[in-house]
């Protein structure tokens, strides 16, 4: 989240740091199962499929990808609301994979989540200052008297109002219910915040709001954050690196301003070319790589390349039946990819392209006269 | 029977919906939630206009009192909406109910919660046939399959014999632009019709929308709070801030020569893929207002940067009636363009 100045996390500083996370080979699998009383196991959604990642001390990572590619899933996995079906987990060095719920406590306080709707997130019956003490009561690290003015510090410092805090969730807008869900987060003084699509649900006047908050706490606590969003803008705003996902698998990871830049990965590519610009000119100008078709099931995903049915470059039948693995193509840029772009020119002169005039018209028969 | 096709495109310049000073005003406990306050604007036919603000600027309301979703019973309305010459708002009801989902369409923001979970896609296509057309049950579900094929959703056939959930997010939304347009309609509203999509299928969901448009020859409004979303789409665009419009014109004037600082906020709010440089966000700052207690004056001026004196107690009119590019902002017009083209050049 920190501009280019002021970025704590320059390659020196890197190779200094031990990953304040570490995940390997991680996995999760929901069985599907069919019959009531005797439930037969009749298959699997692979929502994450072999993840290793490491989350450096005081970086933001970008997490990206479509509905559905697993994102949200690997949040749930790295914070232990699920258990990985697979792979391990760790936080400076500990492994934590298997660890159980009172063991996995004072770990908590190392690692918050901010969610994404802040009007399911927050509990309606509940006042903002129980919400945002509810920390402090469970972890027992500041006496009953003590959380008030706690809570109320908290509040200031998100920008709310602390003679708010005996309100309820319903009284606050969308974005000031997202300061409530920071503050929470914020109470424990955690090293990493896991924040999932923390502000997707906002008008992009309070976004704007919100993302810059999130960028001032990261400076004053020198905040670590794994930033999931399926918006590509946002995420270029907020990260040094990031990570794209497809299908359960990372297609992609690098610093931000080589991902942007130039994309390795044709899925990466296609992304890109579809986020809206606020320019009508240039938004016009602009080529865009139309992707045919849905995001295949993760129930059976596609052999080899997840991403083969709908990519524009894909050469059989090594990426129908080869499954790509993480390469590094440049420093730190990492793709999976048989055939990895080198530049988006490639992208555009062998994908269905179109400019603005008669976009989307192959996907139609023409009108009947 | 019922062609797909208009037989010929009419006059290009007919004005298909002409809102004069529309209220719309909800008595709650609590005070008067004036939800819209006093617009006008037109929409003509092969036009896509955008109207843009934030939650709660009145833009939903706005049209879903034009499709007559706003009851007379829980709001005080008041104004004209004028649909291709006739009041709707001193039509009986059974003559509006005829035009809703015939003559006008609207797509919604959710289309998993305006699907109904437990019908098959093509019956609720073809139910909207049934209701305002004399044809049997297999020509509409004929109608209806044709329909789902020409929003681009494959193996139509079988796709209409599906249910809502078997649908991903951009199908769903595909289905029910099918289910708006399957009748010929003059004006299409979309209201936030990408807002819970993937980029990639907001991209196809806002393509498709511009060719039906070309195809039926219809007028369309596209209601979003995201200026970048709608930049390459519109003809025209309308911000609406508190109930009131406070900038119109053409999509080339709003991006490039805006004169409302309401419209800056919103622009320079925007994280940029196209951005040169990593600036820190510029948000607008403060929260919409109450519409309960909308502030005197300019309903912007809390929150407005550039507030003078006469903010505060007057309220800006926005230009002269129909004009194509107006604002309603008592800044002077050369130090409005001398703001923005140092907003432009900020951003490189």
């Amino acid at each position: 989240m920190s501009t280019a100045v002021t970025s704590p996390t320059t390659p020196d500083a890197r190779a200094d740091h031990a990953p304040l996370l570490r995940i390997r080979g991680v996995r999760k699998y929901f069985p599907i199962t069919r019959g009531i009383v005797i439930q037969r196991k009749i298959g699997d959604v692979h929502a994450v499929d072999g993840v290793d990642l490491d989350v450096l001390p005081g970086e933001t990572v970008g997490l990206v990808g479509e509905t559905g590619c697993g994102k949200s899933t690997l949040a749930k996995v790295i914070t232990k609301l699920h258990n990985p079906t697979a792979g391990t987990l760790e936080f400076e060095g500990r492994d934590y994979t298997h660890y159980s719920r009172t063991r996995m406590r004072p770990l908590r306080r190392q690692m918050q989540m901010i969610f994404q709707d802040p009007y399911a997130s927050l509990n309606p019956r509940k006042s903002v200052g129980a919400i945002i003490g509810d920390p402090f009561r469970i972890h027992k690290i500041v006496s009953k008297k003590q959380i008030k003015p706690e809570v109320q510090q908290l509040m200031e410092l998100v920008g709310l109002n602390p003679e708010h805090y005996n309100r309820y969730a319903h009284e606050f807008s969308g974005g000031q219910r997202q300061r409530i869900g920071v503050a929470r987060a914020l109470a424990l003084k955690p090293r990493l915040i896991v924040c999932d699509e923390p502000v997707s649900a906002l008008d992009v006047s309070i976004q704007a709001q919100i993302l810059n908050l999130l960028e001032d706490l990261q400076t004053e606590f020198q905040l670590t954050y794994l930033f999931i969003a399926h918006d590509l803008s946002v995420v270029r705003h907020v990260s040094d690196r990031v990570v794209v996902m497809y299908l359960g698998k990372i297609a992609e990871i690098a610093p931000r301003a080589d991902l942007y830049r130039d994309p390795k990965h044709p899925y990466t590519g296609t992304l890109l070319s579809a986020v809206p610009i606020p320019d009508p000119e240039r938004g016009r100008a602009r080529q865009r790589v139309i992707l045919q078709g849905d995001v295949p099931s993760p129930i059976n995903p596609p052999s080899g390349c997840p991403f083969h049915p709908r990519c524009p470059l894909a050469q059989f039948p090594t990426c129908r039946e080869e499954a790509p693995k993480l390469r590094e193509l440049a420093p730190e840029h990492f793709a999976a990819c048989h055939f990895p772009l080198s530049g988006l020119g490639d992208l555009l002169t062998n994908a269905l392209t179109e400019p603005t005039a008669g976009r989307d018209s192959q996907l139609m028969p023409p009108p009947t006269a | 029977m019922i062609s797909l096709t208009r037989p010929e495109p009419t006059d290009r310049n007919e004005v298909i919906l002409d809102v004069r000073n529309l209220r719309v005003h909800f008595p709650t406990p609590d005070g008067l939630v004036k939800a819209v306050d006093g617009i006008s604007f037109q929409i003509r036919r092969g036009e896509t206009i955008g109207v843009v603000g934030e939650s709660g600027s009145g833009k939903s309301v706005s049209f879903l009192t034009v499709m007559g979703l706003v009851s007379s019973r829980e709001a005080h309305i008041e104004g004209e909406i004028i649909f291709k010459g006739r009041d709707l708002l001193k039509l009986p009801q059974e003559e509006t109910r005829h035009l809703r989902g015939k003559e006008m369409g609207m797509v919604f923001q959710d289309p998993m919660t305006s699907l109904h979970p437990m019908y098959r896609i093509g019956t609720q296509i073809a139910e909207a046939v049934l209701t305002h057309e004399h044809t049997s049950k297999k020509a509409a579900m004929k109608l209806a399959v044709e329909m789902l094929g020409r929003v681009g959703i494959s193996k139509p056939e079988e796709s209409a014999r599906r249910y809502p959930h078997e649908f991903s997010g951009g199908m769903r939304q595909r289905a029910m632009i099918a289910m708006a347009l399957i009748l010929n309609p003059d004006l299409l509203i979309a209201d936030e019709p990408t807002t819970a999509l993937d980029v990639t299928v907001q991209a196809q969901i806002l393509d498709l929308l511009d060719r039906l448009k070309a195809d039926f020859n219809a007028a369309v409004a596209v209601i979003t709070h995201d200026l970048g979303v709608v930049a390459e789409h519109c003809d025209r665009i309308q911000v609406m801030y508190a109930g009131r419009i406070v900038e119109t014109g053409h999509s080339q004037v709003i991006y490039y020569r805006s004169r409302h600082p309401y419209t800056w906020g919103l622009l320079q709010s925007i994280p940029r893929l196209d951005a040169e440089e990593m600036h820190r966000l510029r948000p607008i700052e403060g929260l919409p207002p109450s519409l309960i207690f909308v502030p005197p004056g300019c309903a912007f001026h809390p929150r407005c940067p550039y507030v003078m004196d006469v903010c505060r107690t007057e309220v800006p009119e926005l230009g002269p009636a129909h004009a194509f590019n107006a604002s309603a902002c008592h800044l002077p017009a050369e130090e409005k363009d001398r703001i923005f083209s140092q907003i432009l050049a900020e951003r490189g």
